[in-house]
């Protein structure tokens, strides 16, 4: 009915290169992280780790995981 | 054409006056009336289980007059920095430009970029650096603030944040994707607004 503008949004120049704004998000955290003085950069980037493992699906059975941990695996 | 105008006004505004705008509503409900009602039509003897809806805090109503603070919650994922603080004024780093939000200010939501929320109470200023985040701006004069980093200024290293955007600024001129170019973009976006953090 008023569709006559298709996306006449203007668009924020990461999400026209593509990027999500999560994405977006965290690399600005991740970037003022870095910027810290000392004994909190330390506490920060302890905040920034990751560990997550993720199987494909295929004939009802889970693939191989894989695995991104910044923890050391035990 | 124009006699029928009138008409079309009247079904028009009669349609949007079914709906309240969330400037005036009254306080939420905290229970859904209509499930327990039909619930004790049929098991009259057991009390209804109860909802989740009863377990929230209820929104509160729109006060009829300004009040005199703002309520601000300022949250991180992994703290809660202000928690229900009465202040005078926040301003915020929307990217809109910096927005001071008093008590009274009209709902609003505002994407953040990185830049400086400063928390005004009587004579005290307390500032914070944001990397982005959103502030959703209640009827109410409450705020909400939601960010994934958020430093006091006095935490951040000049040296590093020179060097960072010495290092973007370098990237951003020889990136060659578009992706390349808009990771670059960012870094040099949130290294100068450190570097004006600092220095203004």
């Amino acid at each position: 009915m008023a569709s006559a503008a298709g996306s006449s949004a203007a668009v924020p120049f990461w999400r026209a290169a593509g990027m999500t704004y999560i994405t977006y998000s965290n690399i600005c955290a991740s970037l003022v992280r870095n910027c810290l003085k000392e004994p909190y950069k330390t506490e920060a980037l302890t905040r920034e780790k990751v560990h997550f493992a993720v199987s494909k699906w295929a004939d009802g059975k889970p693939q191989k995981p894989t695995i991104r941990s910044d923890t050391p695996e035990e | 054409m124009f006699r029928q105008a009138p008409r079309l006004l009247a079904r028009a505004t009669s349609i949007m006056r079914a709906r309240s705008f969330s400037t005036d509503l009254p306080a939420a409900p905290t229970s859904d009336s209509s499930f327990v009602e039909a619930w004790k039509k049929v098991i009259p003897n057991i009390d209804a289980p109860k909802t989740p809806l009863s377990f929230m805090q209820p929104r509160p109503p729109t006060p009829p007059s300004i009040p005199g603070k703002l309520t601000v919650n300022f949250v991180l994922p992994y703290q809660s920095e202000l928690a229900a603080k009465e202040v005078d004024m926040v301003i915020i780093p929307a990217t809109t430009g910096q927005m001071g939000v008093l008590p009274g200010h009209v709902a609003t939501i505002a994407e953040l970029k990185p830049g400086i929320l400063s928390v005004h109470e009587g004579n005290d200023v307390t500032k914070y650096f944001v990397s982005s985040g959103f502030a959703f701006i209640h009827a109410n004069s409450i705020a909400d603030v939601v960010a994934v980093e958020a430093v006091p200024i006095d935490r951040i290293d000049p040296a590093l944040v020179q060097k960072g955007l010495a290092d973007f600024t370098q990237k951003l001129s020889t990136a060659s994707t578009d992706l390349e170019k808009a990771e670059a973009q960012i870094g040099v976006d949130v290294h100068s607004a450190l570097n004006s953090a600092l220095t203004g």
